[in-house]
């Protein structure tokens, strides 16, 4: 082996390395357990969050489709778990899975409507089809409880062995795991020559066709796979609070999984677990000192940060990534 | 049957007059304003104010409307949307979307959450009964004032000194410098004008249509259905889509009131598959 | 069999015809370059053997299958590359980067979402190969937008090399190279494998001299005359209407 294909391959296996902040950050979520056990409720809706959060980046950060209903996907897992666990199977696993399904098959029924047109028409398409799943919700009311929302769930343990508990505990840690499962499954297809391919398609989709990439079947399977995490994290919704609110699918999630992703820097999978950290400890903080009015700052917070420049905000871990980076690259020399 | 004909195009017109700044900014200026309905939603309230507490009558209401959203429409444009015209379709949806729930905070701040209700004026109540069909007054007057508003705006885009110089600020603002008109001014104007126009539809129709703090969100879709079903090439199209929309949506909550609006969006989604560009739009060109 | 065909070839925007009718045959293993004036129609050209437009009237045949109806990819698959005029490259990806997509595409493992890419080591020793050929080996952890130009414009072409084709367009290779850069991207261009038929769209009469053993000349978006380089630099007409504006 030549000392070029030494360097490359350490600057290859180097992309794939765990780095210390990603190990740092999962600790940190487990030691949450036991350090504040006060505080999981709110926690499982941070790891809620950010799963929806990374389910868009995959999409957006890395194949580049600015979505404005992604809630469609999230709402329709949560309606999915919610029914199989109201008049079938009650067990939270079973429902996890069935629920990815259900978006993950819808997904895939809708992604030829981002593969045509231009950012316009894609918003126009993922938004209307968010509003048709909102208004079949609201309509449908024998099935999904309409307006009032799908209530009657409970759930059984996880996997027959973990009872929900009152203080959120199991919840906390099932959520979690599932957050981690995920995260894992995330980098592993991002990291791989898949990966490499949507974001070429993403920065320069003339040259990518020029290297015999045929963007549609990579779009389709990202999407089909962000719309079945979402549906996951729908279904974990679901199933820690049992009861579905017809807000699962109002536009506002679509735009506040948009800023969340946005805070957070989009395209490198963690921007949405750490968005959704300080999105909602944010909107504590705000909706303490003004409870009606958290809609305000949430639109001041989005104009600001496109005013400031996202790349100016969210530089940070580009910054924190390219440090590493030249860290590990000194390291592989 | 017919009255609901005459409704519906009572609703497509002024669907036209609140969505074509839209189709301006969308089409012309190629940014994304998700915010148009804040600025209709403006309108319906300078109206609301200046009628219900200083009782100033309707029709002088009017032009207040637009007034007032216009001079909104140019501040924010000089002061915020100039600096996003090249800004990521990303950037400006984000933006557009902060604005929107700023709006929807601050009218539920000032006016409260409720329904505005306003007293037209007496001439406009009511029906008249023409060979039998009923027609509402107030419908007739939103007819009128939208089709004089529409080939106004059409007859000002394409006979115009100011809508040559628009449409050459758009194609390549660089050469429109070079021949020394204005653009940014130009871009102020359009958008100005725009906003004005979205707010008197607001004003207009803020008996017709409802008016909330949730305006700007509920109607974004029927404007954004406008717009991309018509196309962005002229304002034929968009005048086209608008009618249609009305018409379609009028006899839909009439006859299949349970199906709501998804006959609407389930159209948009086929039409937005078959033509991506626009159901009025020339194909070919470049 | 001809490499590259075209029979008729037309291609209208709106009412500016920029292919006027051109039937063209390149053979295997050919070095044949496309000259004209500005505006003469090679890059439009380019574009519609590659699929980037599609004609409005006229065929397109490699190695003798009809591939008008091909989307881009395809026929990158089936063994057209081409380079483009101004850089069309991955602006935050590495060299090592760009060159594992590459490769890794034209293996078909750009499906594979379950391979890190370290584990490709097939697609990773070729990568490293092909960057030393090119001498980009050094830099292959640089960003690519950080590259001297010269640099960026051995990357446009390995990338096209990386698919292997059976015919290489290239678009004015050496365009806004630095004089001292200059050589070393000719003596790539120069060192192409002699199966690969190669089209050259260039402005500098020396290389194109120096280079092809075929040339064709466009003007008006139509095919003005064809031949040998003897005989393109005898004919009178052709100086007239570009050496001459040349000279």
């Amino acid at each position: 082996m030549t000392d070029h294909q030494a360097h490359a391959l350490r600057l290859l296996t180097a992309k794939h390395r765990w780095r210390v902040w990603e190990i740092a950050l999962w600790l940190a979520a487990i030691a949450a357990i036991f350090l504040l056990p006060s505080q999981l409720l709110i926690l499982t809706e941070i790891v809620i969050l950010a799963l929806f959060a990374v389910s868009l980046d995959l999409i957006l950060g890395y194949a580049g489709i600015v979505s404005l209903g992604h809630t469609a996907f999230f709402g329709l897992g949560a309606y999915a778990a919610g029914i199989l666990a109201r008049d079938y199977v009650a067990e939270p696993v079973t429902g996890l899975v069935f629920a990815g399904l259900v978006s993950g098959l819808f997904g895939l029924a809708t992604s030829f409507l981002v593969l045509r047109g231009s950012d316009l028409t894609r918003l126009m398409t993922t938004f209307g089809v968010a509003m048709l799943l909102a208004e079949l919700g609201n309509q449908a009311a024998w099935l999904t409880g309409g307006a009032d929302g799908l209530s009657g769930i409970s759930m059984t343990p996880i996997l027959g062995l973990f009872e929900f508990d009152l203080w959120g505990r199991n919840g906390y840690i099932y959520c979690l795991v599932v957050l981690i499962v995920l995260t894992f499954v995330a980098r592993h297809i991002t990291n791989s020559p898949f990966g490499l391919s949507l974001m070429a398609i993403k920065r320069n989709p003339r040259r990518a066709a020029m290297l015999g990439i045929s963007p549609k079947r990579r779009i389709v399977t990202v999407y089909a796979v962000s719309a079945a995490y979402a549906g996951m994290a729908g279904a974990l919704l679901a199933q820690t609070t049992n009861f579905v609110s017809p807000d699962v699918l109002a536009f506002h999630r679509s735009a506040d999984v948009l800023l969340v992703l946005v805070i957070g820097g989009a395209g490198y999978l963690y921007g949405g677990i750490f968005g959704a950290i300080i999105f909602t400890m944010l909107r504590d903080w705000l909706s303490v000192a003004t409870p009606q009015y958290w809609m305000f700052w949430i639109g001041l917070i989005l104009v600001a940060i496109v005013m400031i420049g996202r790349e100016r905000l969210t530089g940070w871990p580009a910054l924190l990534a390219a440090r590493l980076k030249s860290r590990t690259g000194e390291a592989a020399r | 049957m017919l009255t609901i004909l005459f409704d519906g195009i009572a609703y497509g017109m002024l669907l036209f007059i609140l969505a074509c700044g839209l189709s301006i900014t969308l089409g012309l200026m190629n940014f994304v304003n998700l915010a148009h309905g804040a600025f209709a939603m403006a309108g319906g309230y300078v109206t609301v104010v200046l009628m219900n507490r200083y009782g100033i009558p309707f029709y002088l209401c009017l032009p207040a409307a637009f007034i007032a959203t216009a001079v909104i429409g140019a501040a924010l444009e000089v002061t915020l949307y100039r600096r996003l015209y090249r800004a990521s379709h990303l950037d400006q949806v984000l933006f557009s979307i902060g604005l929107v729930f700023m709006a929807i905070a601050a009218a539920d701040y000032f006016m409260g959450g409720q329904q505005q209700l306003i007293n037209l004026p007496p001439e406009l109540r009511g029906r008249l009964d023409v060979f039998g069909i009923g027609i509402g007054r107030s419908r007739l007057f939103i007819i009128v004032i939208c089709a004089i508003l529409a080939v106004a705006l059409q007859l000002a885009l394409t006979r115009t000194r100011f809508g040559s110089q628009l449409r050459a600020a758009v194609d390549d603002g660089r050469v429109a410098r070079g021949l020394g008109i204005n653009v940014s001014t130009i871009f102020v104007l359009t958008f100005a004008l725009g906003s004005g126009l979205a707010g008197l539809g607001g004003a207009l129709g803020a008996d017709m249509l409802g008016l909330d703090p949730n305006f700007p969100l509920k109607f974004l879709i029927y404007f954004m259905i406008v717009v991309t079903v018509g196309g962005t090439s002229s304002i034929t199209g968009p005048f086209i889509a608008a009618l249609l929309l009305g018409i379609a949506d009028v006899a839909g909550k009439y006859y299949l009131p349970q199906a709501g609006a998804f006959i609407i969006y389930a159209v948009m989604i086929l039409v937005l598959i078959l033509r991506p560009n626009g159901l009025f739009t020339r194909e070919g060109g470049r | 069999m001809m490499a590259l065909e075209t029979r008729n070839l037309v291609k209208r925007f709106g009412g500016f015809t920029a292919t006027h009718d051109v039937s063209l045959s390149i053979r295997q293993g050919a070095r044949h370059a496309l000259i004209g004036p500005n505006g003469a129609g090679k890059t439009t050209l380019i574009n519609l053997f590659t699929g980037v437009f599609a004609p409005t009237s006229g065929q397109i045949f490699l190695d003798g299958e009809d591939i008008t109806a091909l989307p881009a990819h395809a026929r990158v698959a089936r063994g057209l590359s081409r380079t483009f005029q101004i850089n069309q490259l991955f602006a935050d990806f590495t060299p090592l980067d760009s060159m594992m997509l590459a490769i890794g595409e034209r293996k078909g493992h750009g499906r594979r979402f379950w391979q890190p890419l370290a584990a490709d080591r097939e697609v990773a020793e070729e990568a490293v190969t092909t960057l030393e050929r090119f001498r980009l080996a050094d830099v292959m952890s640089e960003e690519t937008r950080l590259l001297p130009y010269g640099k960026q414009r051995l990357l446009e072409i390995a990338l096209a090399i990386a698919a292997r084709p059976k015919v290489l367009l290239l678009d004015e290779p050496a365009a806004g190279v630095p004089e001292e850069e200059r050589e070393e991207v000719l003596g790539i261009v120069r060192a192409l494998p002699e199966d690969v038929t190669v089209v050259l769209i260039e402005h500098d009469m020396d290389l194109v001299f120096s280079f092809a053993d075929r040339i064709s000349v466009l003007a008006a978006g139509a095919l003005f005359a064809e031949g040998s380089v003897e005989e393109i630099s005898r004919d009178p007409q052709v100086k007239a209407i570009y050496l001459g504006e040349d000279a």
